[in-house]
């Protein structure tokens, strides 16, 4: 019984139907109860107010913004190494997800940033970074959608991901560079885990455990889609070959 | 091997991405104002940013040409590793594109009023930065040769990777211009062009295969 | 000197050739017909090395091969020689002389490449698979926009180029004169493969 198994889309496909139903509910439940403790059931924080409840959004989303990528990441290896079609299909298929979570993480902290900084927006390295691998996604999301055949997109996004993830570490640490050098950019960062007290905590990790459950629902169920798409088009040219 | 006097003789992009460099220098005080101050602030970043855009300006052409033509094909076929074959597009779409944009750099440091002291430092980070820029645009190219929109999906692409190099090219810039010490950045900045010209080639090689096939 | 078995090759994805095999031994000639579509540029491309082929192998010397494809692939800005120079120094190849009177090309020599005709241009490509130096020439449609006299003149070299122990494998509709074996590529067409779900593919 090996992992590689589940690379036959075959027997992904019927794994996937029968876990997928309980990964929703217990997804569901944890970010549900996650947010409403934590919205309704947490005490104000002394300094911030009820702003700091956006954190229970904006964590979770921003760690699974980065876990996306790298799952990307890994998936990609698999497909350059072993050539598994679901592989490939799965990094096709986290990377929307990636997107948005990265976009709910930039978004939620304007929305947080705005009260307690004084401003939507600052060229703060954590931001930047999330910033610039918004653009990784999107560049990695068009060369998919750019070249029709899926094996040919396959490596070059592969390839793509991989390069892009060693320019993306590059990056982080040129804005952290960049900030320490020249702005006193530290006032700004406020660490987000160290004056997390207890009572904060609990709902929060409930949230980021619903989070990475939700993430790999999406995945998973965005995968079966692919594959059923790729079959279709198989049909598609089974049927056309069969015609001429 | 002489892809180079190829590349001088058949590339139109040689004048064409100074004159690119020349006019994003020039538009700048027609966008922010001609105060002296503010210029002589922004101008090494101004530079590096013109540098990079007359860069990617270029790429499209690198192996675009080669590929309607039918002698990237026949480049494949032939006895040369293709990474070889895009170290030497690399270099002589630098020797085309990046050198004479090195140089003029400092000309056009004066319109933006650079300080004194910026001179050498935009000249000097401009040189070690820009051929990384044409090894990683050589990768984009690569990348989406044969795409139709190829040039503006490139360009997404691109971007992101120029990331780095642009941060600590102008960081590079900016501390000399302003006095400051500026090794460690102009050590990451070399860093990365050396990393990216011993192991972008392979990566750029391993996708143009694919583009062929 | 070069052996193909059982290969399939496969155009964007979806199988075109199957079983195909031959065999070409030194001086002999392989022309490949068949109707628009079948998959001649596309077994050609294979077996020039640029696309994996979908299964079977190609047994042969990989470097002994030179490939022409459809497009002429010179740059038009550089002289005749020019272009030719820059392939030889590709190839490791030291003279051009010869290459340019067998081709017809010497009157033309300083002239760029882009005020050649049509016709022209096609001789200049394939003067250019002569400085390869290489044994096995793989020729996609090579008389197109040719005219009479230099389809005679490519025959010629490529006989000239087969009695010298040469190969060639070519793709033409034109009858040029060389003993040559045909090889229909119709039978080979790919067929539909068995509706398989299990085999970790997607049909």
């Amino acid at each position: 019984m090996s992992i590689w198994e589940y690379a036959n889309p075959k027997k992904f496909l019927r794994t996937t139907e029968r876990i997928l139903p309980p990964l929703w509910l217990v997804s569901g439940v944890l970010i549900l109860g996650g947010l409403i403790w934590g919205f309704f059931f947490t005490p104000d924080d002394y300094r911030q107010g009820s702003t700091v409840k956006i954190i229970y959004l904006h964590v979770p989303a921003a760690l699974m913004a980065i876990n996306a990528w790298f799952m990307m990441l890994v998936a990609s290896l698999i497909w350059v190494i072993r050539r598994h079609h679901v592989s490939a299909l799965a990094a096709k298929a986290a990377a929307p997800v990636g997107v948005v979570m990265t976009l709910i993480a930039l978004i939620t902290g304007a929305i947080w940033g705005q009260p307690m900084w004084g401003t939507w927006w600052a060229w703060d390295p954590r931001l930047t970074s999330f910033l610039v691998l918004f653009l990784f996604y999107l560049g990695y999301i068009a060369l998919w959608e750019a070249i029709d055949n899926p094996d040919t997109a396959a490596d070059l996004t592969s390839i793509l991901c991989l390069v892009g993830s060693v320019f993306a570490v590059l990056s982080r640490y040129a804005v952290n560079f960049w900030n320490q050098g020249l702005h006193q950019g530290a006032s700004l960062s406020l660490d987000k885990q160290e004056n997390v007290a207890d009572v904060f905590a609990y709902p929060l990790y409930a949230c980021m455990a619903g989070f990475i459950l939700f993430f790999l629902v999406l995945v998973l169920y965005r995968t079966g889609t692919e594959i059923r798409l790729r079959r279709m088009k198989a049909l598609l040219a089974r049927e056309r070959m069969s015609d001429a | 091997m002489r892809d180079l006097r190829l590349a001088f003789r058949a590339g139109g992009g040689f004048g064409l991405g100074l004159a690119f460099f020349l006019i994003v220098t020039v538009m700048v005080p027609f966008s922010v104002g001609p105060n002296s101050a503010t210029l002589a602030t922004i101008a090494p970043g101004v530079l590096w940013l013109g540098a990079l855009l007359a860069c990617l300006l270029s790429l499209d052409r690198l192996l675009a040409l080669d590929w309607e033509d039918g002698s990237l094909d026949l480049l494949a076929t032939a006895p040369l590793p293709l990474e070889g074959v895009l170290s030497i597009k690399a270099l002589a779409h630098w020797l085309t594109t990046g050198l004479p944009l090195v140089l003029a750099a400092p000309v056009l440091g004066v319109l933006l009023n650079l300080p004194a002291g910026g001179y050498l430092w935009i000249t000097l980070s401009l040189l070690i930065g820009t051929p990384a820029l044409s090894v990683i645009g050589c990768f984009g190219a690569a990348l989406t040769v044969g795409l139709k929109r190829g040039g503006l999906l490139m360009s997404l692409l691109v971007m992101p990777l120029y990331v780095p190099t642009l941060i600590f090219g102008a960081e590079v810039a900016r501390r000399g211009a302003q006095g400051m010490a500026v090794e460690t950045p102009l050590l990451m900045l070399g860093g990365i062009t050396l990393g990216s010209i011993a192991l972008l080639p392979f990566a750029s090689a391993a996708v143009l295969r694919v583009n062929l096939r | 000197m070069i052996e193909v078995r059982d290969l399939g090759v496969s155009r964007g994805a979806v199988p075109v050739l199957e079983a195909v095999g031959f065999c070409l031994a030194a001086g002999e000639a392989l022309v490949l017909r068949g109707p628009n579509g079948i998959g001649k540029t596309t077994l050609l491309r294979t077996l020039a090395g640029l696309q994996p082929p979908l299964r079977g192998e190609i047994i042969g010397d990989r470097e002994q091969i030179a490939y022409a494809a459809h497009a002429d692939g010179l740059k038009l800005t550089l002289s005749v020689e020019e272009n030719l120079w820059f392939w030889a120094r590709v190839f490791g190849s030291e003279d051009i002389a010869p290459v340019l009177s067998a081709f017809n090309l010497v009157g033309l020599r300083t002239r760029p490449a882009g005020s050649l005709s049509a016709g022209q241009k096609r001789r200049l490509s394939l003067a250019r698979l002569m400085v390869t130096g290489r044994r096995i020439w793989i020729l996609d449609e090579p008389t197109v926009s040719l005219d009479t006299a230099s389809v005679q003149l490519f025959a010629s070299a490529v006989v000239a180029h087969l009695s010298a122990g040469g190969a060639a494998i070519m793709a033409t509709h034109i009858d040029l004169g060389i003993d040559g074996r045909l090889l229909d590529l119709a039978p080979f067409k790919a067929r539909l493969p068995a509706l398989d779900f299990d085999d970790g593919g997607f049909l």
